[in-house]
């Protein structure tokens, strides 16, 4: 479980989140959605621990976030794994490296034990026998993928995506999606997914929370949103055509 | 803005020596770094050394029209000049637009695609990660890179001598080996030291606090290269003016 209480964080004189309060449960997928510049980023980088909030804090479980220095935040990282919106592989390693490197880093297991772990997570996003290849020779769908098994290489407790569809044609958005709802229940982990792709919301989003103008506007399931009458939600959900015929259906 | 940059630097060298989390791997990564700082330069610093020392020989025997002086002088003042300075500061320049403008680039691109973030996400200090080899890497690589550079001059200038008809290859040597003071090496090997640490930190810091994308890593480069070669230069002032 994640918690986050009065969150504030401001970038100079522009400020982007206003006392979020939100609640994420484990063995749930969470979506932050929201308008460009709304603040969804922001949100997720507070959470890490890639931006120093401000003002509030940050809980995972019952541990308290944002107080620690780096030294004290390596045991809760080791338990996170995170998708990028670019994916963000190290393009200098095979796709083997990348996902051996924290395996490298933090584990004690022996080297066929790693690479084992490492065959098992690539096989596990649909992607064994590329691990000889370099990021540059994947497609965007493939890097994705690659950033989930490098993500749950550690068992995560808490995994975070940032905009995991952001790029993909609508069948491979869909992979996706059911990926990382698979993987939630399967590590029972905390997922926080930061997204504006309705089709994700409806798919697997388990509790969703709209962002606007940088505060929390509404929270709720993803079937409580076709019914709700918040105004800067219905204008932000049902924008697409297709969403529109869908309300008009419901 | 000097002291906001100054201070940024010193905090990201605090980061740089904090322990790292798995000595094996940075030992890998030391090695990997000392392959490209060192052999990677090798064949660039023996040219241009060589040249260096052989034009130094007949600029010097151009200036020395006294039939008084012996010509073996040339080989002294050519062997002083490039072990105090020539040696040490220009293979210094010229790995800072090599190495530093790499380290720079490198660095600053894993900025701008969020792959500094991986790193801290997983709970590595990216800074010592990154940086920390390059560090030992160009610490220990640029004084062997340096009396390379040295010895390829004092070469340099022996070839440069005997073709031109400035200076015979006797009288040269006889001048190399005359009145040498050991300590001239220590102070160049100070510099080398020096300087392989203004080589890796300085565009380490420019590259890693990157912001924006492509455009802003080229840019960091350049600015790393301009700094780093101002700071090479001040120096070198320090350490002659203590030094000697």
């Amino acid at each position: 479980m994640i918690k986050v209480e009065n969150i504030s964080k401001s970038f100079g004189k522009n400020e982007v989140l206003k006392g979020i309060d939100a609640k994420f449960d484990a063995g749930k997928v969470s979506m932050i959605i929201g308008g460009s510049g709304s603040g969804k980023s922001t949100l997720l980088k507070c959470i890490v621990g890639l931006h120093e909030p401000d003002e509030g804090e940050v809980f995972f479980d019952k541990q308290e976030f944002t107080s620690l220095d780096f030294e004290q935040r390596v045991p809760i990282r080791k338990e996170i794994g995170m998708l990028f919106q670019n994916s963000a592989l190290f393009d200098s390693m095979t796709v083997e490296q990348n996902i051996l490197f924290a395996l490298d880093m933090f584990s004690d297991m022996g080297k066929s034990e790693k690479i084992d772990r490492a065959n098992y997570c690539l096989k596990r996003v649909n992607l064994a026998g590329t691990n000889e290849l370099y990021p540059s020779e994947l497609s965007g769908g493939m890097k994705k993928r690659v950033g989930i098994a490098r993500a749950i290489c550690m068992s995560p407790k808490y995994l975070f995506c940032d905009e995991p569809n952001s790029g993909l044609d609508p069948a491979t958005a869909i992979l996706i999606d059911e990926l990382i709802q698979d993987l939630t229940e399967e590590y029972q982990c905390t997922t926080i997914v930061v997204t504006h792709d309705m089709n994700s919301v409806m798919g697997v989003g388990d509790y969703v929370m709209f962002l606007y103008k940088g505060k929390k506007y509404w929270e709720g399931s993803n079937q409580d949103i076709l019914r709700s009458e918040a105004e800067a939600l219905n204008d932000f959900v049902f924008a697409s055509p297709l969403m529109n015929a869908a309300k008009k259906v419901l | 803005m000097f002291f906001h940059y100054f201070g940024e630097y010193l905090l990201l060298l605090k980061s740089v020596f904090k322990k790292p989390e798995k000595w094996s791997i940075y030992k890998k990564e030391i090695i990997l770094e000392m392959q490209a700082i060192g052999v990677g330069s090798l064949s660039l610093i023996v040219i241009i050394s060589t040249f260096i020392g052989a034009v130094m020989t007949m600029q010097i025997a151009f200036q020395l029209v006294s039939d008084l002086i012996p010509t073996s002088v040339i080989g002294q003042i050519n062997r002083d000049s490039n072990i105090l300075e020539l040696g040490p500061t220009i293979s210094a320049l010229v790995l800072m637009g090599k190495v530093g403008s790499s380290i720079s680039s490198q660095i600053g691109s894993m900025r701008v695609t969020e792959q500094i973030d991986a790193l801290e996400i997983m709970g590595i200090n990216a800074a010592g990660y990154l940086i920390l080899p390059k560090v030992i890497a160009g610490v220990i690589m640029v004084p062997v890179l340096v009396i390379v550079a040295i010895f390829c001059a004092i070469v340099g200038g022996l070839i440069g001598g005997a073709l031109s008809g400035a200076v015979s290859p006797g009288d040269y040597i006889m001048g190399i080996r005359d009145g040498f003071n050991g300590f001239t090496v220590w102070v160049a090997m100070v510099k080398a030291f020096m300087f392989g640490f203004i080589i890796t930190t300085v565009p380490a810091h420019k590259g890693f606090h990157v912001r924006g994308g492509a455009l802003e890593v080229g840019q960091a480069g350049t600015k790393a290269v301009v700094i780093g070669c101002i700071s090479i230069l001040a120096m070198d002032y320090i350490i002659t003016a203590l030094m000697l």
